[in-house]
């Protein structure tokens, strides 16, 4: 008796029911191992190993001619620039929309209920942002390549309408999380929309909304990368004609050039929110 | 003195003049002329074409464009495609999620240090490949991949499981580190070996925090699948680039329905669960 109480179970108490949530679990994934067409074989198949094989061993060394090296360089700036300039126009686009969405500047709402007029407007808005950000922009981009043609054009437009829609959407909701007193006061005291939202809301909330902008910025950069592969310039335009001509050894380049790029972006956005506190 | 004369007021009730717009001293002014600098670069060196695309006939082709939308194609047949697309996507994201959760959690075990004494040998390294893999986009991988697996959705899954266990492994090893180290000690105080310790201390401790970082993860995977079939990774974009290349504008404007339907869907029950969990 002594020893039963002293050697603990040696078996798992719970083995049956984990086994059961285990078969259960593999019966519910079959599905969609089908729908995936999940067959992890083939990556072994030795005609399909062959030509990874190439494709690989082409990697190395990494393309470094001057020329190549400086056509990478402007990519990368094209990228980068796409990804600004799309920003600058998404928030151009988002602070006149934020401004008419917000609830805390609402003259009717500061005696009771909002009115029906200015209710619905902001409805309205808020719907505009909905649909603008939940088209994908490379959506955006595969219309806007249709209308304007190939080009960075098209980039810029794309990332302007879906992150204007994000944009809005996050700063009218900071601005709302916000302590509102300040703000109601100066609309009481007969300052205008305008000037609650200079003198009250905007200081109140700066350094969130500069540093929601700063990480949007740092996402801008990675989907202008994206939006290359539908013929919207910068890195990822070169990146797809080289993987179409299975040259390892300048996807290899551009490749590592695209994590540094992103990498950078990364440590100056974290930088710069650390420094707004 | 209550009526004095605004222009004459005394030295010391004289309103000073506004700082300079300029001051070498302040950061914020280096940060704003930095960025000005930037803004400027990017419009002078990309040459936009705003001329032709607020031109009439930008307008006009623009328009022609939409007007082709209309009506949307809704045959039976279609709609049965569109429907089929439509679960691969959802498949798709949803495997490769779980691939990536995971493939995460294997990886997130080399990179985080469990305990004080803990050498972590591989830590730096495991850190440095998961960023990569975090870097690269579900695109890029996904054209990578092409090569390896064909086209078809399984390179779409594959791309979304290695961008995702990037992201993910990131995360779970920041898990680990956090969680509360006082069940693990008292395991390992008796002997325990590192693997029941992970599993009977650690593990049961972040996996509520895991399992939500996984379904955030798979709401931003679901818009991520629907349009990594662009490059050839099947699902609803895939139909998309193929129909859009074709100029079948009335199935485009089917699948791009689909796609917002699919879109508002997630973010209605993402929305729903957190309102729930809040609770």
């Amino acid at each position: 008796m002594n020893s039963a109480v002293l050697t603990p179970p040696q078996r798992d108490p719970a083995w049956l029911p984990r086994l059961f949530w285990l078969c259960a679990g593999a019966v519910l994934l079959w599905p969609l191992a089908v729908a995936t067409e999940f067959q992890p074989w083939i990556l072994f198949e030795s005609a399909n190993l062959k030509v990874t094989g190439q494709f690989l061993g082409t990697f190395w060394p990494p393309a470094h001619a001057p020329d190549f090296m400086a056509l990478v360089a402007r990519e990368a700036w094209r990228t980068v620039a796409i990804a600004t300039a799309g920003m600058t126009l998404a928030f151009v686009l988002a602070v006149p929309l934020t401004l008419l969405s917000t609830s805390v500047l609402s003259v009717s709402a500061l005696s009771g209920r909002m009115a029906r007029g200015p209710f619905w407007l902001r409805q309205a808005v808020r719907g505009l942002l909905i649909v603008l950000r939940s088209v994908p922009e490379l959506v955006w981009a595969l219309v806007f390549v249709r209308v304007v043609g190939l080009g960075p054009t098209a980039g810029v437009l794309a990332i302007a309408l879906t992150y204007g829609g994000m944009l809005g959407k996050v700063y009218s909701e900071i601005l709302e999380s916000g302590e509102p007193h300040a703000t109601h006061t100066l609309l009481r005291n007969g300052a205008s929309r305008l000037q609650a939202f200079a003198y009250g809301l905007l200081p109140q909330n700066a350094a969130e909304l500069t540093s929601y902008t700063v990480y949007r910025w740092e996402c801008a950069i990675r989907s202008s990368v994206v939006l290359g592969f539908v013929g919207a310039g910068g890195l990822g335009q070169q990146m797809d004609t080289s993987m179409k001509m299975f040259n390892g050894s300048e996807v290899f380049t551009m490749l590592a050039v695209f994590v540094a790029l992103v990498a950078l972006a990364d440590r100056v956005s974290a930088g710069l929110r650390k420094s707004l506190g | 003195m209550a009526t004095q004369d605004p222009q004459h007021l005394p030295e010391h009730l004289a309103v000073p003049a506004p700082p300079p717009l300029f001051n070498a001293h302040c950061r914020g002014c280096w940060f704003a002329s930095g960025l000005l600098a930037l803004v400027v670069a990017s419009f002078w060196s990309l040459n936009l074409q705003w001329a032709q695309f607020f031109s009439l006939e930008a307008a006009r082709s623009m328009g022609r464009f939409v007007a082709e939308f209309f009506p949307p194609d809704t045959s039976p047949a279609f709609l049965q495609k569109l429907a089929l697309a439509t679960w691969e996507t959802l498949a798709m994201s949803a495997f490769g999620t779980l691939l990536a959760a995971v493939a995460g959690l294997a990886l997130a075990l080399p990179a985080s240090r469990m305990h004080a004494a803990d050498p972590a040998r591989g830590r730096s390294i495991t850190r440095l490949l998961l960023n990569v893999l975090r870097a690269i986009p579900e695109l890029v991988w996904a054209g990578l991949l092409l090569i390896a697996a064909g086209l078809g959705p399984f390179a779409g899954t594959l791309a979304l499981a290695l961008h995702t266990t990037g992201v993910l492994g990131r995360l779970f090893a920041e898990a680990l580190e956090n969680a509360p180290a006082g069940p693990a000690d008292a395991l390992r105080a008796q002997g325990a070996a590192p693997l029941p310790v992970f599993f009977y201390a650690t593990l049961p401790q972040v996996l509520p925090q895991l399992m939500s970082y996984t379904l955030y993860r798979w709401e931003n995977n679901i818009r991520a699948a629907a349009v990594l079939g662009v490059v050839g990774a099947g699902g609803l974009g895939q139909l998309l680039s193929f129909h859009m290349g074709l100029f079948h504008m009335g199935k485009t404007a089917s699948i791009l329905g689909a796609m917002l339907l699919l879109v508002a869907l997630v973010d209605a029950l993402s929305h729903l669960w957190r309102r729930v969990l809040m609770r």
